[in-house]
């Protein structure tokens, strides 16, 4: 099948890029996030938050696609992302919808 | 706002949560357990309230009693934390004094189908105007697990020591017999598609139903030795199908097994104002 | 023609429970939401042809539980609610009866009073439900409840019953009995802008400056509707000034307290009281509902008779009179309380007399009201 529309910038496309925030006194370490996180981005930390728990690390921050799934399994809304508009980008891009 | 702040280190303001508008923060962190999975039913809520486009004034939150009564004190909108098992009948007298609201009862099993079971399908033979989220963790979570009309065949539960002996409610199959006019049941982990139907929901007239199946870690899981929060998420992965349309009758849940998920009925019938409106108010020269 | 169907202006024939029905919709009920129970049924049932006549709803619930939320709900959603009921039904909306006085709502309840306990006597009187009136929901609040001895009377107080319900944002009941509810009577529905009513005390304070249970000196908070943009939180768990739920001794007695002191402090503005023959008065006769019209006669009796009794008919029993009877027990010789229960109001009237005056009750099961003859004989002997 042919393509209707061959990208201009095909070669220099990215995948749109997350920056992930924590807020870390109210996550209860249930490991949701770490779990169903399609890219793999976070690890539970060492660090204990005011309650004892483990909040998660943004281990592999570079590979978050600023997709929510995160935000939207936190059942302790301690954690989102953002969506990084980055300066060599041309288009923002279309969200990457992770689904389970 | 903390937005600039690097994530990993720096502390974050909670009021920078993008969802922070439609919670009361004032109140948080909530007082659901860790691994609990009331909070993701929430945050699907909030979502889906978003994209509605639904004038967030009008939509009203009517909550019983349980854990998942508590939404109704953790959600930023006009919101009614009523008795044990009452309320869709307090939602009942909201929506029919104000039709511009979007009522939304949103409680537990025990709440909805055990003290409030009544008034349950009363409300949908009536096909009164409200959203109904029921989320269904199995038993009653908030005062320490007893055994209620959802507990599973041979689960334990604090009443329920050598197992239930009671066969439980399948709710999509009660809200269809009872006149539901929307029925839809997903798990804590099908965010997007939960969100996706309380959003196809919201704006819809009748005696709407979502069920959300809900890892309860502390009460439930812990008698059960079904393990963490996460892991009932897992097994809620591995046992889930989807089937839109499926025939309620097969949609039981039991210890083990596989549990049906997907929309179950989407259909429209006069509402109780619906029928007023067209056929009694003419009679008496009212429009 | 909708609105001017709701006064219906002019003289009637008309039974009481009709008549407590035109009180609802004078004092602009819109919605009433019931469960058929004799001896009230009547009442639901005009309401069912009345109301969308005049724009309002009728609904008929599955229970009284379901009731007694519903016009909760309908009172938080911007319309004037009430129920009624009898007997059982009774019982069953005293859970949701504590959720409005918690959540402080105005709406009204109407008992039309039976012979109990349980299924008891459905046709026939009573009014032995109060004290299930003052307490019968669980925990400490006070209550309104006023007690109408007729037709025209429970018209009247239906509206007052309104009035006060948005007065002080508090349900108020009206406790008649089955006499007074089947009984035919004249009528009398004044011009409408000759009806006194209290609309709602909407706040003038815009979202974010309200707090639904912010209140001055007066302890009366302001009322909001759902929908209006004040995105508030109301529960049934003791809370603060803000609708939040506080879990702690503290919280529980600024709420209680609240809810208690919002009553007493205005107890002047509520009660109401009709005093016949009490200034050269040695016995005094405490009656309320039909049973006062029994006493009246044996009143007459008495008199006849040459003992100087005189009556103090209770229009509004609860809150309770205290001061009145402090007041009469200082010069009076004995209080004859009668109520057709087994002694109920007749505790509160020793309470207050606090032995300085002798208390007798003409005490009766229900069923039927008192014989004259029967409190006439207990006049005599406590004037003696
Ligand atoms: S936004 Fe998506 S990719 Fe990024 S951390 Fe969250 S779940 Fe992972
Ligand atoms: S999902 Fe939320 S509460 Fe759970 S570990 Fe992640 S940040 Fe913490
Ligand atoms: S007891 Fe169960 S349902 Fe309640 S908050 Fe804890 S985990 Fe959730």
């Amino acid at each position: 099948m042919k393509l209707w529309r061959k990208p201009l910038d095909a070669d220099t496309v990215k995948v749109p890029r997350g920056r992930i925030y924590i807020i870390k006194d109210q996550c209860k370490g249930c490991g949701f996030c770490v779990q169903y996180c399609p890219r793999n981005v976070l690890e539970l930390s060492q660090e204990f938050n005011k309650k004892g728990y483990h909040p998660p690390v943004a281990a592999r921050e570079e590979d978050c696609v600023s997709c929510g799934l995160c935000e939207l399994i936190c059942p302790e809304f301690a954690i989102y992302a953002e969506l990084v508009e980055e300066e060599k980008q041309k288009d923002s891009q279309e969200t990457q919808k992770a689904e389970v | 706002m903390n937005r600039s702040a690097s994530s990993t280190t720096d502390v974050v303001d909670k009021q920078s949560h993008p969802m922070s508008d439609l919670l009361r923060m004032d109140r948080m962190p909530h007082i659901w357990c860790s691994g609990c999975g009331l909070g993701t039913t929430l945050t699907c809520f909030i979502m889906a309230v978003r994209e509605s486009g639904i004038d967030e004034k009008k939509i009203a939150v009517v909550s019983g009693i349980g854990c998942s009564g508590r939404v109704a004190g953790y959600i930023n909108l006009d919101s009614f934390h009523t008795t044990h098992g009452r309320a869709i009948p307090f939602a009942t007298g909201l929506a029919l004094a104000n039709p511009e609201l979007r009522v939304v009862v949103y409680s537990g099993d025990g709440d909805l189908v055990a003290i409030g079971g009544n008034h349950f399908i009363h409300a949908a033979r009536r096909n009164m105007d409200i959203l109904v989220i029921c989320v269904n963790n199995f038993n009653y979570g908030m005062t320490g697990g007893q055994a209620g009309p959802t507990t599973p065949v041979s689960a334990r539960a604090t009443t329920a020591p050598y197992g239930n002996y009671e066969y439980p409610f399948n709710i999509p199959y009660l809200s269809i017999a009872s006149g539901a006019t929307y029925v839809a049941r997903w798990t804590a982990l099908h965010m997007r598609r939960l969100k996706n139907s309380i959003a196809e929901a919201l704006p819809k007239k009748g005696f709407r139903v979502i069920e959300i199946i809900c890892p309860c870690p502390t009460a439930f899981a812990r008698r059960n030795r079904l393990g963490t929060g996460l892991d009932l998420m897992k097994y809620y992965h591995d046992n889930s199908i989807i089937k839109h349309g499926a025939d309620p009758r097969e949609a039981d849940i039991g210890m083990t097994g596989k549990i049906i998920v997907g929309k179950f009925l989407d259909i429209e019938r006069p509402t109780f104002r619906d029928f007023l409106v067209e056929n009694v108010w003419p009679k008496i020269g009212r429009k | 023609m909708a609105e001017d169907r709701r006064v219906l202006t002019g003289e009637h024939f008309m039974s009481g429970d009709h008549a407590c029905a035109e009180g609802g919709l004078a004092a602009g009920c819109s919605f009433f939401a019931g469960y058929p129970i004799t001896p009230s049924t009547e009442i639901a049932e005009r309401m069912s042809e009345r109301l969308p006549e005049v724009g309002g709803m009728f609904i008929q619930m599955e229970d009284e539980l379901g009731s007694m939320n519903a016009i909760l709900g309908a009172a938080w959603g911007g319309w004037k609610s009430m129920t009624c009921t009898s007997g059982p039904g009774f019982s069953l909306m005293m859970e949701n009866l504590g959720l409005g006085i918690v959540l402080e709502t105005p709406t009204v309840l109407v008992n039309i009073q039976r012979g109990g306990p349980s299924t008891g006597l459905p046709t026939l009187p009573g009014q032995a439900d109060m004290m299930q009136a003052r307490w019968g929901s669980h925990g400490d609040y006070e209550i309104i409840a006023l007690a109408p001895n007729s037709p025209q009377e429970i018209f009247d107080l239906t509206v007052r019953a309104f009035n006060l319900a948005e007065e002080f944002r508090t349900p108020v009941l009206v406790m008649s009995d089955e006499c007074v509810g089947h009984m035919t009577e004249k009528v009398v529905i004044p011009p409408k802008d000759e009806l006194e009513i209290t609309p709602r005390r909407y706040t003038k304070k815009k979202p974010g400056e309200y707090l639904p249970f912010d209140f001055g000196e007066d302890e009366i908070p302001e009322m909001v509707t759902a929908g209006d943009g004040y995105r508030i939180h109301i529960t049934g768990l003791t809370h603060d000034r803000r609708g939040y739920p506080v879990i702690n001794a503290e919280a529980q007695d600024w709420m209680v307290r609240h809810l208690i002191n919002k009553i007493l402090k205005n107890k002047h503005r509520i009660i109401q009281l009709e005093e016949i023959n009490l200034s050269d008065a040695e016995v005094v006769l405490v009656s309320y509902g039909i049973s006062s019209r029994v006493a009246h006669r044996a009143m007459d009796l008495a008199r006849e008779d040459g003992i100087k009794a005189g009556m103090l008919r209770l229009i509004t029993v609860w809150p309770f009179c205290d001061e009145k009877i402090r007041e009469l027990a200082e010069r009076v010789k004995a209080f004859v309380t009668v109520e057709m229960n087994m002694g109920q109001v007749a505790l509160e009237v020793e309470r207050c007399a606090c032995g300085k005056a002798g208390t007798y009750l003409v005490p009766h099961a229900g069923g039927e009201v008192h014989n004259p003859d029967d409190i006439y004989q207990v006049i005599k002997e406590a004037a003696k």
